[in-house]
């Protein structure tokens, strides 16, 4: 620390020293950010286990300095049930895109779930398969316009989009899931809240936990930073609600 | 030591994968292949693995590429089409090295085909299966003792080399009984410091991935991967001969259809025919240097691969013989197993052309 000057602000410890390969304004930084924050402030950093997806997080592990397995698409929700069975005493977690835990993935995501695989899901969606170039995504809102959905979103031709929560909050196995976004720092703080009783209700071995971050892609949605936060407001939250979908019912 | 007992292939196999320090077991079920998941889940409550049906082999595989991944002894096993929805998987195990034993009770193909046995998934065992370089140490057990004893070796050499390994074995091996012995059960200690089981403190975290984006890096991966399948080829070649000594014509034969040759080849020899039995029980890595030897002796003839498939191992024999003696196939599809008369008539037409 130089002279004069005073810390009010680090990095968690738990994020490594390397320099992140996300578009500027995207939430998979400061998700991870929230997270590593959590496993710090838990002091379980050798006690979690990570899984990564394919998609834009797929490089997860760089930047996370947890033990972590990178998934093929769609499949994060399998290796995380067979780390987790061999490991019932450690906190393990998946973190998946759209594209991978609601479209190509979906089948695992139902069957953890239903089974109650005690492990967390942190899901972000952000509409659009980000690191392909910016396709059509589950999860895309009606009459948004994509790559392979020029003239916008078809519920005729493509469905409507898939809300996650509303599908996994109905299992008995589910113990806690929540939709939160980081749109304002608030909002933020809430996400960080949620990110870490979902580890806790882990830990207490209560069940599946599952947090949707509704999130962005700027560079997808072709926008700025500042637009796709609007975008958020006005668009998402109306078609994906924020808020707690279910949570255990002591608290 | 051990035990005799008169069991089926695929209850001898869970059993042995039981004794073996079996840690977790994840599967789909498919005929000819359920007995292994039904006799583990019987057995379930004496034990301490892990079993799981999973939805589908797709989530099967990739949660023995978790549970592996975290330094547990795992296996999966399947038939034909569970195999082939396995492959994507199965590939990136391979290069995120992760040990693991797959069982293939391969059954008539193509498409849903039939149950009935089969050796038509050579090719795809033997080759990779899935994307990109690599291969598995593919063993092929011929009597359900074997289905014993390359269970424990399987594991064991998985373990080793960081890969994963297969049985390939088939409907007949998998649903006959025969007298076995059973080896005594091991205390499995696993060793495996890359394993994903937490940050260590002071240590680097561990991390298991396929990914190499930079050609470069995805170049010397590639290369540290061969060098290990060159090392696996150098020291972990398995065959076994039968009468070849003297024989003029070699028939080359893996699995089930090993068995029926070995009959065919007293049949011959009783006819006046020297006929030999080679038969590959590694068939990655193949044998090539033995055969490529039995191909330089005078008094041979010629080979003549019997397979129940179209001709495929037929072609790594031509390669190994490479072009010293002629090499000729004969084989049956779809399930149908040859007799061993059958299998002499066509060595028999052979030598007379």
């Amino acid at each position: 620390m130089k002279e004069g000057y005073k810390l009010i602000y680090q990095k968690p410890k738990t994020l490594r020293e390397k320099r992140m390969h996300y578009c500027p304004g995207c939430f998979h930084a400061t998700t991870h950010k929230l997270m590593m924050e959590v496993v710090e402030e838990l002091g379980i950093q050798e006690k979690i286990i990570g899984v990564c997806p394919v998609g834009c997080s797929v490089f997860a592990y760089d930047y996370m300095d947890v033990d972590m397995q990178e998934a093929a698409h769609g499949r994060a929700a399998a290796v995380a049930t067979g780390i987790k069975r061999m490991h019932p005493d450690k906190i393990v977690f998946s973190y998946q895109g759209d594209g991978d835990l609601a479209a190509i993935g979906i089948a695992e995501t139902i069957h953890a779930c239903n089974r109650g695989e005690n492990f967390t899901f942190i899901f972000i969606n952000n509409g659009i398969y980000g690191m392909t170039g910016g396709q059509m995504a589950p999860t895309t809102l009606e009459g948004q316009k994509t790559t392979t959905s020029p003239y916008g979103r078809d519920p005729k031709k493509a469905g409507l989009p898939l809300k996650m929560c509303e599908i996994v909050s109905q299992f008995d196995s589910v113990a806690y899931v929540e939709r939160v976004s980081c749109n304002t720092p608030a909002n933020a703080r809430k996400a960080k809240r949620a990110i870490k009783k979902a580890f806790e209700y882990q830990m207490q071995g209560l069940g599946s936990t599952f947090i949707e971050v509704a999130s962005n892609c700027p560079s997808g949605w072709k926008c700025t930073p500042e637009e796709s936060l609007e975008w958020l407001k006005e668009k998402a939250f109306p078609y994906f609600p924020l808020g707690v979908f279910k949570k255990p019912e002591e608290v | 030591m051990g035990e005799i007992k008169l069991m089926k292939g695929n209850e001898a196999l869970a059993e042995a994968a039981i004794r073996a320090g079996l840690q977790g077991y994840f599967g789909y079920p498919i005929t000819p292949q359920s007995e292994v998941v039904e006799y583990l889940a019987r057995e379930e409550p004496k034990h301490n693995y892990v079993l799981l049906q999973a939805e589908s082999e797709v989530a099967a595989v990739n949660m023995l590429y978790g549970a592996g991944g975290a330094g547990a002894r795992v296996m999966t096993t399947t038939s034909s089409p569970g195999f082939s929805l396995m492959q994507e998987g199965i590939s990136y195990i391979a290069c995120a090295q992760i040990p693991c034993l797959f069982a293939n009770i391969v059954r008539g193909g193509p498409g849903l085909g039939t149950i009935q046995p089969s050796q038509s998934d050579y090719f795809q065992a033997t080759k990779g299966g899935g994307h990109g370089d690599y291969h598995l140490i593919v063993l092929a057990p011929n009597s359900v003792q074997e289905m014993v004893d390359h269970v424990y070796l399987g594991f064991e050499l998985a373990d080793k080399y960081r890969s994963p390994a297969m049985l390939l074995s088939d409907g007949a091996i998998g649903q006959m009984m025969e007298k076995v012995q059973l080896p005594d059960p091991i205390e499995y200690k696993p060793d495996k410091p890359w394993a994903t089981t937490g940050k260590k403190p002071g240590q680097e975290r561990n991390y298991l991935t396929s990914l190499y984006i930079q050609p470069e890096e995805m170049e010397e991966k590639n290369i540290e991967l061969q060098a290990k399948f060159k090392k696996i080829e150098e020291n972990e070649v398995r065959f076994e001969e039968y009468k070849t000594d003297d024989a003029k014509i070699i028939i080359v034969s893996f699995g089930l259809s090993s068995r029926i040759s070995k009959k065919s080849v007293d049949m011959a020899r009783e006819a006046g025919l020297k006929v030999g039995l080679f038969r590959p029980i590694t068939v990655w890595p193949f044998p090539a240097n033995k055969i490529a030897d039995i191909a330089a002796r005078k008094q041979v003839n010629f080979f003549i691969s019997i397979e129940m498939n179209a001709g495929q191992m037929v072609e790594d024999v031509k390669l190994a013989v490479n072009g010293k003696k002629p090499v000729y196939f004969y084989g049956r599809m779809g399930g149908i197993i040859p007799t061993p008369k059958e299998i002499l008539t066509a060595v028999q037409a052979r030598s007379r052309s």
